[in-house]
């Protein structure tokens, strides 16, 4: 388990981060809370450690003039749960926050680290040449896949690690990537890779760009927010089943609605089917019924992890009538 | 082989040298003037760098005390506070954020000392539970763990402290729900978390009557 040999940079700009970046084999360092431990396990290996961790102009979290709110790269996930801006008009996203790891990580990993890390899948993160690692094999298929994905999953069935990413594509917030070239703006939800479209990739980030800041669209009256997970322990642990809801009611009835789940697929999962069917709707116990199990419709459990497709319905249903009286 | 690669890597070389990254990372104020390998100025902002294996100069500052010395990049800060500063105190458990053993104040907040570079921790604050004593006098946490019997083996303890004592810095009067979350990220295995829990409650008590 030693640490293999790096060399490590820590440029003043980002300008400079992205020069250092074109040297073959690079890797960026924010929080180095999951890079270490890759590194560390040999899960990859770097020619260079890349820190960004001094780049002040990452690290604001502000009030943009549209209402609009930027959350700096590097903001930390503890700053996330306690910044006076996210709790007030993003509830979900502090609570999800919360529930990211221990105090101790939460101190140290970054939002766009939460974003970019890699899954936890024991075969991926041990001795296993996986698909995931250009391997010809998904360990997990005839293994122990208990924690593994039960939708979206194709040649590998990793579940998405991050509790942020859900809220975020619940929130409909953007990522801005900036490279050599020019900076893009593109929806949290079209961020990440399903194995069908790269195995290897987890999001569409090339090798070179840095993920630059989050962007949530401006908090609306009558707009209600929330982040649950359930994990097989008390204390840190990653989210068997977890769902994100973003809920606009008018007149007591659903106006819209994002349902994202987490511990789901290898991406934070949306759910249209459940949110067409409670949209134009009052909550009651029939239509969120119907909707829980709209959202397991297409699931596609394996020997050890059918137990998640009640656990999710048991979850969206719980959720949904907590919003009955809104 | 190691070395020709080095040299015919001009990379390294142009004003971002080793001994760039020595003086802009150890002398503070001095970094905007000091000169490079080759003899010219280096520019103001110019990135630190440290070539794979090779040792660099680290000034860390821990508990109150600057300390110099030569580290490699892929140096964590457990492993120098452990080995080269002999601080024994943070523990080595897992090496991987799960367990808490290795827990420190970095500028007053409870981090995994196991996932933090020794280069991240420049210019930081370091505080490890050694630094807790006053002469001989154990600090409020410290007392309370003792008195609540907070303990088995031990091994654990060290973390929990600096844990708990992070956790007390900004929340000096947590509830018992406070107290488990603030505690989550430090594993028992010999289960002594009731005690450890208790430990806590007595010692945010002590901290407000000194
Ligand atoms: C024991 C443990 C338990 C955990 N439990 C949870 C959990 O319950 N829920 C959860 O959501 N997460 C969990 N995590 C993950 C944790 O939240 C992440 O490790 C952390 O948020 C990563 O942030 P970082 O800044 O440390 O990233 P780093 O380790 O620095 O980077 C992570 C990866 O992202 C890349 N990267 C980092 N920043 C950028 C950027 N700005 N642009 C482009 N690429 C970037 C890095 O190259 C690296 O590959 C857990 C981690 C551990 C170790
Ligand atoms: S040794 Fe650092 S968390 Fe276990
Ligand atoms: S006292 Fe033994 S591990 Fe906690």
């Amino acid at each position: 388990m030693t640490m293999p040999n790096f060399s490590y940079v820590r440029p003043k700009s980002l300008k400079e981060t992205f020069s250092h970046l074109s040297a073959g084999n690079a890797r960026i360092h924010a929080g180095g809370t999951d890079l270490l431990g890759c590194l560390r396990d040999g899960v990859f290996t770097a020619e260079k450690v890349v820190s960004i961790s001094q780049l002040d102009e990452l690290k604001r979290v502000e009030r943009l003039k549209d209402g609009s709110i930027r959350i700096g790269a590097l903001a930390t996930v503890a700053e996330l749960t306690n910044h006076e801006l996210v709790k007030e008009g993003y509830p979900a996203l502090a609570q999800a926050a919360l529930e990211v790891a221990s105090p101790q990580l939460r101190n140290q990993g970054t939002i766009g680290g939460n974003l970019c890390q890699k899954p936890r899948c024991w075969y991926y993160r041990g001795e296993f040449h996986c698909t995931r690692k250009g391997g010809t094999r998904c360990f997990a298929m005839a293994g122990e896949n208990q924690y593994h994905c039960i939708l979206g999953g194709r040649g590998c069935y990793i579940v998405h690690p991050s509790d942020i990413a859900p809220a975020l594509v619940a929130y409909g917030a953007s990522v801005e990537i900036a490279g050599a070239g020019e900076t893009r703006k593109i929806p949290v939800e079209k961020l990440f890779v399903l194995p069908e479209q790269g195995i290897t990739k987890e999001t569409i980030l090339e090798p070179g760009e840095v993920l630059t800041a989050v962007l949530l669209p401006p908090a609306e009256e009558g707009f209600h927010s929330s982040y649950r997970k359930v994990r097989a322990r008390g204390s840190w642990d990653f989210a068997l089943a977890g769902v994100a809801l973003a809920l606009h009611f008018h007149e007591g009835r659903v106006a819209g609605a994002r349902i994202v789940l987490s511990g789901a697929a290898p991406i934070p999962w949306r759910c249209p089917d459940s949110e067409k069917i409670i949209t134009g709707q009052s909550l009651d116990d029939d239509i969120i019924a119907r909707a829980a199990a709209a959202a397991m419709r297409q699931a596609r459990p394996m020997q050890h992890n059918e137990y998640k497709i009640e656990l999710f319905k048991g979850l969206i249903a719980e959720e949904l009538a907590a919003y009955k009286r809104s | 082989m190691e070395k020709d690669r080095k040299v015919s890597n001009g990379q390294g070389r142009k004003g971002i040298s080793r001994r760039g990254f020595i003086q802009l990372v150890g002398a503070g104020a001095l970094a905007t003037t000091v000169v490079g390998d080759l003899g010219k100025p280096l520019p103001a902002a110019a990135a630190e760098v440290a070539e794979k294996g090779e040792m660099v100069h680290v000034s860390l500052q821990v508990n109150g005390r600057r300390h110099r010395f030569k580290v490699e990049p892929r140096w964590s800060l457990l492993d120098v506070l452990r080995e080269k500063l002999g601080l024994t105190g943070p523990k080595l458990g897992c090496g991987r954020g799960e367990c808490g053993a290795c827990t420190v104040l970095i500028d007053g907040r409870p981090r995994y000392a196991c996932l933090t570079l020794v280069l991240e921790a420049e210019g930081k604050a370091i505080t490890t539970i050694e630094g807790l004593l006053k002469g001989d006098e154990l600090s409020p946490v410290q007392k309370a763990f003792w008195d609540n019997d907070a303990m088995q083996c031990g091994y654990c303890t060290p973390g929990q402290i600096m844990a708990a004592e992070g956790l007390l810095r900004v929340n000096p009067n947590p509830s018992i729900e406070e107290i488990r979350l603030g505690m989550s990220g430090n594993l028992c295995r010999c289960g002594s978390y009731a005690h450890i829990f208790k430990a806590v409650e007595q010692a945010a008590k002590l901290r407000r009557t000194i």
